[in-house]
């Protein structure tokens, strides 16, 4: 186990995933008009499980987790970005990046004091 | 190697693409109602055409590929008194649908405004990642 993972557990790999879900989103978003572009998004449970086993990197969790969007309608010109579902899904990426940033904090504040004794 | 792409490429070509989208439609409401001597030279609506630049699995970011000038025709009206009417006594009013342009010049500045959204909070998470332990 890397000396990362010791110190900060499931939560290093969490926020770059959730850093790259946040790159993905938002090209989504950029090709929001862009005829024939096919919104790509990872299942992030999935993707953290990847990355959690032994062995397992961020590259190759996304890799493994990557796929299409659904959307909820087609329209004529190809194009499969729902600017309502990336928002909302943007929104939710990245109230969870923050929090995952906490839980970091969290754990820095313990080694911290540790490290100080006090 | 190329760089990495960041967010901040993604988002900010992006509006880049949304502001050629913004030019042209004003150059085509500019030139509505525009009156030319002849059916060639009379103004026809342009419009940019967007393509996706990728970089690795759902990264990519957009770009204007080429200007085009659409195909919708120049009206015909017939005004002898015209000091530019033919020997028909026809002018062809330029080729711009001016509620379609308004429609386009709504949504350009839409997704213009979500991807300054999608900069400002990746920028926002971005300043409280570097604050971390701190």
């Amino acid at each position: 186990m890397a000396i990362e993972d010791q110190l900060f557990g499931i939560h290093g790999k969490a926020l770059a995933l959730r850093s790259q879900r946040l790159t993905l989103i938002a090209s989504n978003i950029a090709n929001a008009s862009t005829p024939g572009y096919k919104a790509q998004d990872i299942d992030f449970d999935k993707a953290l499980a990847a990355a959690t086993r032994d062995q397992g990197t961020v590259a190759g969790a996304l890799e493994k987790a990557m796929g299409y969007r659904v959307p909820l309608q087609s329209s004529a010109d190809g194009n499969t970005v729902e600017m309502s579902t990336e928002q909302t899904l943007f929104a939710e990426n990245a109230v969870k990046y923050r929090t995952t940033l906490s839980f970091l904090e969290g754990r820095l504040n313990t080694i911290t004091r540790a490290l100080k004794g006090e | 190697m190329e760089k990495p792409m960041t967010i901040f490429d993604i988002s900010g070509r992006a509006m880049s693409a949304q502001l050629v989208r913004l030019n042209a439609t004003a150059s085509n409401m500019a030139n509505a109602g525009s009156i030319s001597g002849s059916k060639e030279s009379a103004y026809r609506a342009i419009r940019p055409v967007f393509t996706p630049v990728t970089q690795g699995p759902g990264v990519a970011t957009v770009t204007v590929d080429r200007v085009v000038t659409s195909d919708t025709p120049a009206t015909k009206r017939h005004d002898p008194g015209h000091p530019l009417a033919d020997a028909n006594g026809d002018v062809w009013e330029a080729g711009v649908d001016s509620s379609a342009e308004l429609v386009d010049m709504v949504e350009a500045s839409r997704m213009y405004q979500n991807n300054v959204q999608v900069l400002q909070t990746a920028k926002t998470l971005m300043l409280e990642t570097i604050r971390l332990g701190k």
